[in-house]
């Protein structure tokens, strides 16, 4: 085929200007960044810092573990949920109730968990009918997972939606003709045939859970430190910007893993087509 | 058996959905309480709505947003637009492959990562940090999610059209402007309602770059929402949702009669 050029050259520079200053420059500012001390000085030491104290060590662990939590959990609820919805009449119309919520701003749905979870609040109302008492939910771990969970479950919902929806059904219907039963062929033809959405889906919640910074601070009453709150903290309260690169630099990192772990398999599967 | 399942599949969707909604819906009705707080309903009042429209420093960080949101989505959904025919027209694919892995970097990179660069950039070339550095960082992180949505309709395109143009004498300009340009406007608009909620619904990256002077809503709400329970903040959730309602409505009616011009158009061939 011809190669059709409808556009001249000039049409292109403020795309590639975007990339080069938006995309290239600041992904190299901040590992530049990493390399400098509180002077501006080269170093290591924010490495040193970084590899040699337990605490960010164990900060990065803690992170990458309530990621894999709010991941989890994000997946149990939304693969039953994504799966229902696609069962129904009205479908678009549902999965669109789905995505609904999250054109509301994060802020306010954080927002109305202080109060849902507050000592007076809602749920320790319902709580004390039981006689268990007002009890400390908000400013918890459990409350910081929760919320976190609740807030990128449209987000789980959609990848795998799509999933189900490219899936054939006459997959299905050949498979209960060849005497599968229901959940054979769940886990023998469905879920394999899914799993593309639900890495998309795994990627869309893993990596923004690691970033989470504000909702440590409004409902994890900065008890749980993810890799985000750090690199806030270094940045904009203790104006160290070269150790918070330096976590930063850990995230895209971090970032680069899942994206190889997550996306190895659709090679994988394009090699055996 | 089979209703059986089906019932059990109906709660726990209705729960699921109950738990999506629950939060939302609690927000907006205490917006109407008398009382201060979000514990017990005291009885119905628009005083919260009268705060909110008295308070002139919050209406004109809507204002701000709004216009911050409008013109980072142009800016982004031009921008934009011309990235995906360069993409489209690239014949390189290792060209074609970088350039959409660049353009998909800011779409996967964590807020923090993005606020955190773009401040380092800003910085660096002494852009001052305010409604400049807001409307700069908006616009880059919008332009990725509209060559996303401008890609498709383009590879939709027909090669025969541009032909049919370009052997009817129509110059380059002319077969962008009148073929090109018609043909993935669907996209185009698609793009622009994604840059707009983009732009409306981020928090982080604005929260690194916004300095002291510029507050968007949602920076304004993370600050309130530290200082506790106001339910000036409910009723303003309250504005928001019917706000995003009409939004959302608006957009499905558009897209549902393109898709149904689409299907009448396939329909007719068919026959």
């Amino acid at each position: 085929m011809t190669q059709r050029h409808f556009t001249s050259w000039t049409y292109y520079v403020p795309y590639g200007l975007w990339v080069g200053l938006f995309v290239i420059a600041p992904v190299g500012l901040i590992i530049y960044q990493s390399f400098l001390d509180l002077h501006h000085h080269f170093t290591l030491a924010n490495y040193q810092a970084y590899f040699e104290s337990g605490t960010y060590l164990m900060m990065t662990v803690n992170s990458i573990w309530w990621a894999f939590l709010i991941t989890l959990f994000t997946l149990l609820i939304s693969y039953p949920a994504a799966y229902y919805i696609h069962q129904l009449k009205h479908r678009q119309l549902w999965l669109l109730l789905t995505i609904l919520p999250t054109w509301i701003n994060l802020l306010l749905k954080a927002y109305a968990f202080i109060g849902i979870f507050s000592q007076a609040g809602v749920v320790n109302q319902f709580l004390s009918l039981f006689g268990i008492g007002p009890q400390q939910i908000l400013f918890t771990n459990f409350s910081f997972v929760f919320v976190a969970t609740y807030i990128q479950i449209p987000f789980m919902i959609l990848p795998i939606y799509n999933a189900l929806d490219d899936l054939s059904g006459s997959y299905i219907n050949a498979s209960h003709d060849l005497g599968a039963t229901n959940w054979q062929t769940f886990s023998k033809v469905v879920w394999p045939l899914t799993l593309p959405g639900v890495k998309a889906g795994v990627q869309a919640v893993f990596i923004p859970s690691l970033s989470l910074f504000m909702l440590t601070r409004l409902i994890g009453g900065n008890k749980v430190i993810t890799l985000g709150t750090a690199i806030e903290e270094h940045f904009l309260t203790t104006m160290n910007w070269g150790m918070g690169s330096t976590i930063g630099v850990v995230l895209i990192v971090a970032m680069v893993l899942i994206m190889i772990i997550t996306g190895e398999r659709r090679q994988d599967r394009g090699r055996v087509r | 058996m089979t209703q059986r399942r089906f019932k059990w599949s109906s709660i726990y969707l209705l729960l699921v959905f109950v738990i999506l909604y629950a939060p939302i819906l609690f927000l907006i009705v205490y917006s109407f309480n008398s009382g201060t707080t979000m514990d017990h309903f005291d009885g119905f009042t628009l005083a919260h709505y009268a705060t909110l429209f008295a308070d002139t420093r919050l209406i004109a960080i809507v204002l701000q947003t709004l216009l911050i949101a409008l013109l980072s989505a142009l800016i982004a959904t031009t921008i934009g637009t011309l990235g995906a025919l360069w993409i489209q027209q690239t014949s390189r694919p290792f060209f074609k492959n970088s350039l959409l892995s660049f353009n998909n970097i800011l779409i996967v990179s964590p807020d923090v990562i993005i606020g955190a660069s773009f401040l380092i950039f800003f910085t660096t070339l002494s852009i001052p940090l305010g409604f400049t550095s807001v409307l700069i960082s908006h616009t880059a992180f919008s332009i990725p999610i509209v060559v996303l949505m401008v890609l498709p309709r383009l590879k939709e395109l027909n090669g025969s059209m541009l032909d049919a143009a370009a052997d009817l004498g129509a110059t380059q300009s002319q077969t962008l402007r009148d073929v090109i340009i018609p043909f993935i406007t669907p996209g185009i608009f698609a793009g622009f309602f994604m840059a707009l909620t983009y732009s409306l619904d981020d928090f982080a990256v604005t929260f690194f770059v916004t300095g002291n002077g510029f507050s968007t809503l949602s920076v304004e709400i993370y600050s309130r929402a530290r200082q506790g329970i106001s339910l000036e903040i409910n009723a303003l959730s309250g504005l928001l949702f019917v706000l995003t309602l009409v939004l959302i409505v608006g957009y499905y009616i558009v897209s549902q009669s393109s898709q149904r011009r689409l299907l009448r158009k396939k329909r007719g061939v068919n026959r």
